[in-house]
């Protein structure tokens, strides 16, 4: 298993480097946030990241995309969480675009892939329904009508529905399979209500009433292209939550090193030197299970579904510790709005909770190890 | 076919054949296995096999030279042999501190004398070692140690006491660590010596444990005499050999023990209703664990592949160390907690003589033993976070 970059990856990584901090920082976000921008990020921000490839980075060459895989997607949602860039990525890149890739339908696949690698369209896929990830107890109804479905339901946290060109929905069909369904927003009986989260970032609350859409719009069903839209999404946010962790920490040891009190520096009081040891240890073993995820997906590796599950749940928990830790460990400061760990709290706080916190991917685990 | 692909192939095909069916069982205890030395005995036909047909190999220790009596297989090669064995779950032939420990120790620091000399018998297991570096006033604070060494020409006099020698009682030599100078700071001064425990006024004896074993003693040194030639490195350079040991030592202890799942141990001591563990509590944890026991699995690999390409481990074996200890001892503790009444069982046949109480109570020495955990928290703070003061 590449559990070490290679020279094409470390090149990305440089390349993403460079590209966030220098185009979207934090102070970006704060913006986005302080002028109460209506879309939530910048259109010119996700143009140029159309252009770079980054779109389309697992598209394949047909339809636009640089088709470099999960690694290379992992690569670049660590440096977004670094410096907590606002962008429709993960919604359209991530989720949307391995959806369409594992569909049959080729017409809807062409269309909507390139779509995406030229940054045209923004997509969102509709998946939970209440409080809790819960992708099996999917209630929204995909009827058979005539040729095509009639969709009723009600969705929550559809991450960057409130600009969705178009929407992915998960519903159950007749059978009881989930089938997973384009649908245009525009179209009669639905109805988005955009939600502004803790994290200044954007989700939707989406209501279906009885949307008749055509028998084109079906991308697939079964559990199969559904657990590969849930794999690939679970990796890719816990790469994300591997940068914003590994930003708080970092900035959380950098602050402790320059912090007097009693007269001396604070990183010289062996109460925080120790934790910041161990969130240092965890930090190391939250990067081996994000590239260990990455790479069985890439591998195909028939055990991609369990690590990326794993992955996700300890980076929750990773992720958790750091942003904890770090307004702790900034004191004060830390419960300001001008320092920027609380922006990086609540950052991790969506991320833990998106696609199954640590609890439920351990019970999850549990059930499928038989115990 | 690459060669590497070629040597697994053969290899697997080799251990097929040569390892007997006996010596792929995980053992219960360290008492099971042969390491060799002087005293050292078969406890069966299958042990001896083994363990012969390892050593015509040079497999009990593949990666050393083969004029020191390994095969001198690259770290590739290494691995795949140790995968390999792992696979069909594969005795180690000869779990022995001179292999791990002091082996390591004289291929860098030692003179080609004393490699040539020493290295031969590790490999074929006719000598035992043991190792003296703590002291009962010199634990995490090991370079404060005091068994004085005094120069009397051709020898040293060494008197003092070292403590937490493992297996002195059975061992046949000791590498231990003297002071020989008193007037520098106290990293200097010391020197790394080699001397048979059969000496002239070495007595060890076996300290008892809350396991109620004893794989400790208590070593006292009075007036032995150590030749000069058994000094490795420089006198007064012994601090670095002791410093590099600790670091491999810790590489080692990382290193998961279990043979099973903690969650297929923690299904066979209470079953499962309706699939599941009765205790959703004890189940949730136990997933955690297992989570963490693959990530610290992941990252013991991949700083191994990082140490391969290029970087060296440094401080990070202080981290796989701390990490690996610690984990260890989380899941012993959910072991007992899974085993309830039943675990509590100390002497009956039943519970093999209160095999998983007494390894539970051993694995609490795992983050005291090779530098405490508190230690390797503080190794941390100061080479990799660069911590003022640390």
């Amino acid at each position: 298993m590449a559990l070490v970059l290679n020279e094409d990856e470390v090149m990305l990584k440089e390349t993403a480097e460079g590209f966030f901090a220098d185009k979207a920082p934090v102070t970006a976000l704060r913006k986005l946030r302080d002028e109460r921008d209506e879309t939530g990020f910048d259109r010119a921000l996700w143009a140029e990241m159309a252009d770079m490839g980054f779109a389309g980075v697992v598209v394949d060459e047909d339809n636009g995309g640089v088709d470099m895989g999960f690694m290379a997607a992992g690569l670049l949602a660590e440096q977004m969480g670094r410096n907590l860039s606002a962008s429709p990525f993960l919604s359209t890149s991530i989720l949307a675009a391995t959806a369409l890739r594992a569909s049959d339908n080729a017409e809807q696949k062409a269309k909507w892939l390139s779509a995406i690698s030229s940054g045209e369209a923004v997509m969102a896929v509709a998946l939970d329904e209440g409080a809790k990830h819960n992708p099996h107890g999917i209630q929204t109804r995909a009827e058979k009508s005539g040729n095509g479905f009639k969709i009723s339901g009600a969705k929550a946290m559809v991450v960057d529905g409130h600009v969705a060109d178009q929407m992915i929905v998960a519903a159950r069909m007749d059978d009881d399979q989930i089938g997973l369904f384009l649908v245009d927003p525009k179209t009669s009986g639905v109805d988005v209500e955009r939600t502004i989260m803790v994290d200044s970032r954007n989700a939707a609350r989406v209501e279906f009433d009885n949307v008749e859409i055509t028998g084109e719009a079906l991308l697939g069903a079964g559990d199969e292209v559904l657990n590969k839209v849930l794999s690939a999404g679970r990796a890719v946010v816990a790469a994300e939550l591997l940068g914003a962790g590994g930003a708080a920490f970092e900035s959380t040891v950098a602050y402790i090193k320059e912090r007097k009190q009693f007269g001396k520096i604070i990183g010289e009081f062996q109460g925080l030197q120790h934790r910041a040891s161990h969130l240092y240890s965890e930090y190391q073993l939250a990067r081996s299970a994000v590239l260990a995820s990455l790479t069985a997906l890439d591998e195909g590796d028939e055990n991609a579904p369990k690590y990326c599950a794993m992955a996700k749940a300890k980076l929750a928990n990773f992720a958790r510790l750091a942003a904890q830790e770090g307004v702790q460990m900034h004191g004060g400061v830390g419960m300001t709005d001008e320092y920027d760990i609380g922006l990086y709290m609540k950052r991790i706080r969506v991320l833990q909770e998106l696609l199954g916190d640590a609890s439920y991917h351990s019970d999850q685990l549990a059930a499928q190890n038989n115990y | 076919m690459s060669d590497l692909k070629q040597f697994r192939a053969d290899t697997r095909a080799w251990l097929e054949e040569n390892c007997p069916e006996s010596m792929r069982a995980p053992v219960k205890s360290d008492r099971e296995m042969y390491w060799g030395g002087r005293r050292g005995k078969f406890q069966s036909d299958d042990q001896k096999v083994w363990f012969e047909r390892m050593l015509a190999k040079g497999w009990t220790v593949p990666s050393w030279d083969e004029k020191y009596g390994g095969a001198g297989l690259n770290r590739a090669q290494e691995q795949i042999l140790k995968k390999e064995m792992k696979r069909i779950n594969a005795r180690n032939p000869l779990p022995s501190f001179g292999i791990w420990m002091l082996g390591p120790a004289l291929l860098k620091f030692g003179s080609e004398e004393q490699k040539l000399k020493f290295l031969p018998p590790i490999a074929r297991g006719e000598i035992r070692w043991c190792q003296g570096y703590s002291e009962p006033g010199a634990g995490s604070d090991l370079a404060s140690l005091a068994t004085k060494a005094e120069d009397k020409g051709d020898h040293y006099l060494v008197n003092g006491q070292k403590v937490w020698t493992s297996y002195a009682d059975q061992a046949d030599w000791i590498f231990c660590l003297v002071r020989t100078d008193n007037t520098g700071t106290k990293h200097q001064g010391i020197s790394f010596v080699l001397f048979d425990m059969e000496s002239e006024g070495v007595e060890a004896r076996p300290i008892k444990l809350i396991s109620g074993k004893s794989p400790f003693c208590e070593t006292f040194m009075n007036d032995v005499k150590v030749p000069k030639e058994n000094l490795v490195g420089e006198e007064g350079q012994g601090w670095n050999i002791a410093k590099y040991l600790l670091t491999h030592e810790r590489e080692m202890i990382g290193e998961s023990p279990l043979s099973r799942s903690l969650s297929e141990m923690a299904v066979q001591q209470t079953g499962t209703v309706d699939g599941k563990l009765p205790d959703p509590y004890l189940r949730g944890k136990i997933a955690e664990a297992e989570i963490d026991d693959w990530a610290m699995s992941m990252t013991m690999a991949r700083m191994l592949a990082e140490a391969k390409a290029g970087a060296s481990l440094g401080a990070n074996s202080s981290m796989l160390k701390y990490y690996g200890t610690e984990l260890n001892k989380r899941k012993f503790e959910l072991l007992m907690d899974a085993a309830g009444h039943d675990g509590l069982e100390w002497e009956s046949e039943r519970s093999e003589e209160g095999n998983l109480a007494r390894t539970w109570l051993r694995t609490k020495g795992n983050s005291i033993e090779g530098g405490t955990s508190e230690v390797q928290l503080n190794i941390i703070s100061k080479h990799i976070l660069q911590l003022p003061g640390a």
